[in-house]
């Protein structure tokens, strides 16, 4: 007979094959982790190296509980992270799954996500910013504080400027804190890079830096469509086309902010389509009539030049 | 003299793990905690001093603690109390109130009688010896 492992280990006595062997389907069915990542691939259009990045970032805090269960060295990971990439790539939606998963995976023991910006934690006059930061960052514990634009924090061009002081205050409570918060900084990437090198306090204590991918304009319609099905909305054939034409110009143009861009789009096609049947006066309207998109909503907008 | 004042005083002091428990229920109910202090822990004394403004929107019992512990290092010789109110309509009452610090040396109390109109009596407590500030 060849050596097999498990033949081996059932030689051994039952108590210490106990201590040594760990439920992995378990520990992962308990965990709800495959859910919540099934739900992030579905939900979520795109985002290859984001989803990737989540998932080892799972797996590691999933192994790292079972080491802990057979009594192998397990540090508390440091989870801070960063989220860099451009307007609209998703940030924020994925900040909040991040602190689902942290929640069901008990690094943090409430799973709230508090967004802040600059003015929830920099005061306006001399004494103010720490007071101001401390209560952020209480109602933050046992969460996920996520701050927007992160680099608004420090000014470098007004030493007086208080941003540092709630800076001072973040890099103490990531540091000493970890097991009470998360903290997930956010904001355009080159910018983030200038921040960081400024403040290595920063860097040095964010383990994880994630990028946010520009969508493609596949994806975009990808991402129109959902967000039409989600409010009962649908295109017709030629609005489709429309569609397409109108995420190739929009892009190109300045100040491009992707799924958000989207989503104005769709807000002011249903505005015109309002307006549209508005305008028709008395007589019956279908259902389809009040759910359809026409090509005209879409091609009335600026994008496509004037009288496009 | 043991100060028996609000929940659980008649009970052993509370352990930090305790107390935070207490605290994660309060905030569980929707309740706002607050921490109080005072060097006057007289029965009749219901305006203890406020320390720092009462902590709403908390999720979790962390930031409470924190406070809480700066309040005893601030004021080690001082009465604190943990405060939960519950702002529901109907209620909008204190729900829970507890100890959660004692000074080295606790307050005494003597009960006063004084003879009036005849053989009625009338009671004060008073705090033995009388403060000083």
């Amino acid at each position: 007979m060849s050596a097999h492992p498990i033949s081996s280990v059932a030689q051994e006595p039952a108590q210490q094959r106990g201590a040594d062997i760990v439920d992995f389907g378990a520990a992962l069915a308990d965990s709800q982790v495959p859910q919540i990542l099934l739900q992030l691939d579905q939900e979520l259009v795109g985002l290859r190296p984001v989803k990737t990045r989540i998932r080892e970032i799972a797996a590691l805090l999933i192994i790292d509980k079972l080491r802990k269960s057979v009594g192998l060295q397990s540090a508390v990971p440091s989870l801070h992270m960063s989220f860099t990439g451009n307007p609209g790539t998703g940030k924020t939606t994925v900040a909040l799954r991040m602190a689902e998963i942290l929640h069901s995976l008990d690094y943090v023991r409430k799973g709230h996500l508090v967004a802040v910006t600059r003015d929830d934690l920099v005061g306006q006059y001399i004494g103010h910013t720490a007071p101001k930061t401390k209560e952020v960052l209480k109602k933050a514990m046992g969460g996920v504080l996520f701050i927007d634009e992160a680099y608004y924090l420090y000014r470098p061009e007004n030493e007086r400027d208080y941003g540092l002081e709630a800076i001072e205050i973040l890099l103490q409570v990531m540091e000493n804190q970890r097991d009470d918060l998360v903290v997930i900084m956010a904001g355009y990437k080159d910018r983030m890079d200038t921040f960081f090198q400024s403040n290595p306090g920063f860097s040095s204590r964010i383990a994880h830096h994630v990028e946010f991918p520009d969508y493609t304009s596949e994806e975009l319609c990808e991402i129109s469509a959902r967000m039409l099905e989600a409010t009962n909305y649908r295109l017709s054939a030629a609005a489709q086309e429309a569609l397409g034409r109108y995420i190739e110009l929009r892009k190109a143009q300045p100040h491009f902010a992707n799924a958000r861009s989207i989503r104005n789009a769709l807000d002011r096609a249903r505005l015109r389509q309002a307006n549209r049947l508005f305008n028709t006066g008395a007589g019956l309207l279908s259902k389809e009539q009040l759910m359809t998109i026409e090509a005209e909503d879409l091609l009335a907008s600026r994008v496509f030049g004037p009288g496009g | 003299m043991r100060l028996t004042q609000g929940t659980f005083s008649f009970l052993p002091e509370l352990t930090e793990a305790q107390i935070r428990a207490q605290v994660e229920y309060a905030l569980a109910q929707g309740w706002a905690v607050s921490i109080e202090y005072t060097d006057d822990p007289h029965p009749r004394n219901t305006y203890w001093e406020m320390y720092g403004n009462p902590l709403f929107d908390l999720r979790d019992a962390a930031g409470i603690m924190q406070e809480i512990t700066a309040c005893r290092a601030t004021f080690p010789g001082s009465y604190i109390k943990v405060n939960a109110f519950d702002s529901t309509r109907g209620w909008e009452a204190m729900r829970l109130s507890f100890l959660v610090n004692r000074p080295p040396q606790e307050c005494e109390f003597v009960l006063e009688r004084q003879e009036i109109d005849g053989r009625r009596l009338r009671y004060t407590t008073r705090r033995e010896p009388a403060r000083t500030r």
